[in-house]
């Protein structure tokens, strides 16, 4: 007899079959490629464009949210075996976004009914892409010493300030942030989490070069920026709450992506037979310690999911800081392994895939730097995991 | 192929290796037979015991009075003997009674297996010759002469080959050392005329033994296995013996970060906790994380065994080098960060620091399995 899981499985399989198109099974080339929607940066790829409004007209971009929000209503059961499926048939995921991964999780958990039907549907249809304002010139990894200001001013908060690392804050429509409420409380406290839309007068950005000579990142400045009362997360002053879930949730993503960039990227023992270095014992060595690593981290992200359910808590730190430190290691080892031609700049003296493995490795040291340092990760393990004293 | 095991009797195997382990045999049970020079380095009567709760022969046919469960049982069994450094003949019963069950006559298994699967019987693997693990490279000759086989040469470190009442022999009957083909496994019975045993005395204390084998004659049907073809049997209970083995020094590892951990929350030197110092937080939470990772490669590894899994070979691989180098990291870890109660012999640390040399270079240490694995994936 037929369980209703290989049913469900059975039923996954044929829609995606007839569903996704022959361009969206093929692995993207690169893990920030992809359709990141919203009103600014919409796919260009006609596949791209149907492959997500069937998927989103499903509730398949966000499987888990309840329907009324636009999400699948699946089971943890049933969104692992969507997940298999796609894997299987190699679809690609048919949107990325900061708001299916991080905003949305903390406005199901803590924002007001208003909120979630504002907001969620349009980030399930990829309508409206959203960024982080987080860290600040003054607070990297001493996150909660931010100081932009949001000062209540009738039915609006007043917000000065500036936000660094504030990812494709270009492309975005809004960004979810903290804010300072109240100056007069202990740091953790007094922190409020906001949600702006970054058409409101007074929102500056500005891109921010990196040393792989692309601008992912920006700095996005404030300037007396009203914002309804209403876009406020969660209790004021008790944002630092509905901030850590988003940042358990950004560390299992980052990790996430490096896990997929690793699968899709050339194995590297075969990068070592085209430069003809395969035989080389001393880089033999350290492709198999590598592979050897990423085997058993990859391992460990599935234990983890099927431990957890999928709801991330301090152990994603374990998976955050293993999985960019061992990327940092693949994307320098691949440079060796190419010799001088992993060198190369721009020019036509390079093919390709050599330039962007170059920019990819100049982009994999920021990894262990953003969404809590490779050092503050070890700090939350320390702390949160193993409970040494402070 | 073996039965798959739900989940949850694995979990009431682990559980009832945890409480028979707590009662009765502590890490001072292992450090009373090391005090005493224990012959064996183990005890009979406490394996008897084990016996009894089905340990002894947990992955052997049932036919045998054995419990016909996989390596995943066996290794959740020896993690939580690893813990606390139990010492007992269970690799032999992986790899020495392993082979005799593949390749065995019928009427010599069904003679001397239900002995094994009872406690009262050990039959070790002899096949290693030199002085680091190279399963191929057997010199030993067997000559053919009359109806059976003539043995010379000599094995240098059999597992649990001190007491053993029988061994499983690799010799040589065609080809030269270090050829797979040309090996075929004989079982020898402890008393047979021209086999001498010197137990050898190892920093970890544990029954390891010299064997010698001076004009040994076999019979031809004492053969385990292909004439020439041994090494299948051999390659099928090492790679098993390997994943258990990690599954022992996961076990281990465990138990010193823990005590370690335990350490840096109660000692106190310049009026604090020495578990507030970042230096130690850190290196604290590094190890947690190769610890995640090689508790991952490890039960992968058995579960790919178990299920028959193409790249069983490689996991296992994998996952003992993963353990070897993850052991030895948290014991030296563990001594250093107790300072100076570290390096006595009072404190256990010391002694699970031992532990994980030896078992690290037992069957093949990481160097080997590193590169063992890059072949397996095909550089």
């Amino acid at each position: 007899m037929e369980s209703r899981a290989d049913e469900f499985r059975a039923g996954v399989r044929l829609w995606l079959e007839q569903s996704c198109p022959a361009s969206m099974r093929a692995p993207a080339g690169d893990a920030e490629d992809g359709v990141w929607g919203g009103t600014k940066s919409p796919p260009v790829d006609p596949d791209a464009r149907t492959w997500l409004d069937r998927m989103a007209a499903r509730g398949w971009t966000a499987p888990s949210w309840p329907r009324e929000y636009g999400g699948g209503g699946l089971s943890d059961a049933e969104a692992r075996i969507l997940r298999e499926e796609m894997r299987q048939l190699g679809c690609r995921p048919p949107l990325k976004s900061l708001g299916l991964w991080m905003l949305g999780p903390a406005l199901l958990g803590y924002g007001t009914e208003e909120q979630k039907r504002e907001h969620l549907p349009k980030i399930t249809r990829g309508e409206v892409r959203w960024c982080q304002g987080y860290s600040e010139p003054e607070a990297g990894s001493d996150l909660a010493s931010l100081r932009t200001r949001a000062v209540l001013d009738g039915d609006a908060y007043v917000v000065n300030g500036r936000k660094m690392w504030t990812s494709h804050a270009h492309l975005a429509d809004w960004m979810f942030c903290l804010v300072r409420t109240d100056p007069d409380a202990p740091k953790h406290q007094g922190v409020s989490f906001l949600l702006v839309d970054m058409s409101s007068p007074g929102v500056a950005v500005r891109p921010i070069r990196l040393i792989s000579g692309a601008s992912p990142f920006c700095e996005t400045t404030f300037d007396d920026v009203r914002v309804p009362a209403r876009n406020l997360v969660g209790e004021p002053n008790r944002g630092w709450e509905v901030a850590k879930v988003v940042l358990e949730h950004e560390r299992a993503l980052i990790s996430d992506m490096r896990d997929q960039r690793s699968s899709e990227g050339d194995a590297l023992q075969d990068l070592a037979r085209a430069y003809g270095v395969v035989g080389d014992a001393v880089l033999r060595d350290r492709i198999a310690r590598l592979n050897l690593d990423l085997l058993a981290y990859r391992l460990t992200v599935a234990r983890a999911r099927e431990v957890s359910g999928g709801r991330p808590g301090p152990e994603t730190s374990v998976l955050k800081l293993y999985g960019t430190e061992v990327s940092k290691r693949r994307h320098e080892l691949m440079i060796s392994i190419a010799g001088y031609r992993g060198l190369g700049w721009s020019g036509e003296s390079f093919s390709a895939s050599e330039l962007s493995r170059t920019r990819a490795w100049l982009r994999s040291r920021a990894s262990s730097i953003e969404g809590g340092s490779s050092e503050i990760q070890l700090n939350i393990i320390a702390k949160r995991v193993l409970g040494l004293p402070d | 192929m073996t039965m798959d095991t739900p989940a949850q009797d694995r979990d009431a195997i682990r559980d009832a290796a945890r409480k028979f382990v707590r009662e009765r045999a502590p890490v001072a049970h292992f450090r009373a037979l090391r005090d005493a020079g224990d012959a064996l380095g183990y005890s009979r009567d406490l394996w008897r015991e084990m016996a009894g709760l089905g340990f002894a022969g947990m992955t052997l046919p049932e036919r045998f009075g054995g419990g016909g469960m996989g390596v995943a049982e066996q290794g959740a069994v020896l993690e939580e003997l690893g813990r606390n450094l139990v010492p007992t003949p269970s690799l032999a019963a992986a790899l020495g009674a392993g082979a005799l069950a593949i390749g065995g006559a019928d009427d010599i298994t069904s003679a001397i297996l239900p002995r094994v699967c009872a406690g009262e019987s050990v039959v070790a693997l002899a096949h290693e010759e030199g002085h680091r693990f190279a399963p191929y490279v057997v010199a030993t000759s067997a000559v053919r002469e009359g109806d059976g086989f003539v043995l010379r040469g000599e094995k240098s470190f059999v597992i649990d080959g001190q007491g053993a009442d029988a061994l499983v022999v690799a010799a040589r009957t065609s080809g030269a050392a270090g050829q797979r083909e040309g090996i075929t496994l004989f079982l020898v019975t402890s008393g047979t005329p021209g086999v001498s045993t010197q137990r050898l005395d190892l920093v970890d204390s544990r029954n390891v033994a010299r064997v010698r084998l001076d004009s040994v004659r076999v019979r031809d049907r004492d053969r385990v296995g292909r004439l020439d073809g041994g090494a299948d049997v051999l390659d099928a209970v090492v790679v098993r013996g390997t994943a258990v083995l990690a599954a022992e020094m996961l076990g281990g590892q465990q138990e010193v970060f823990d005590r370690t951990i335990g350490y840096l929350k109660t000692r106190k030197q310049f009026g604090v906790y020495i578990g507030s110092f970042q230096a130690l937080k850190h290196r604290a939470a590094w190890m947690f994380c190769e610890l995640a990772l090689t508790r991952s490669v490890v039960l992968e590894a058995l579960q790919a065994i178990d299920a028959g899994r193409r790249d069983a070979g490689a996991l296992a691989s994998a996952a003992k080098a993963r353990a070897s180098e993850t052991y030895l990291l948290v014991a030296n870890e563990g001594v250093q960060m107790h300072g100076g109660i570290g390096v006595t012999d009072e404190l256990d640390i010391g002694l699970y620091l031992k532990r994980a040399r030896v078992a690290g270079e037992t069957l093949g240490g990481a160097a080997y399995h590193v590169d063992r694995f890059a072949s397996l994936e095909g550089y």
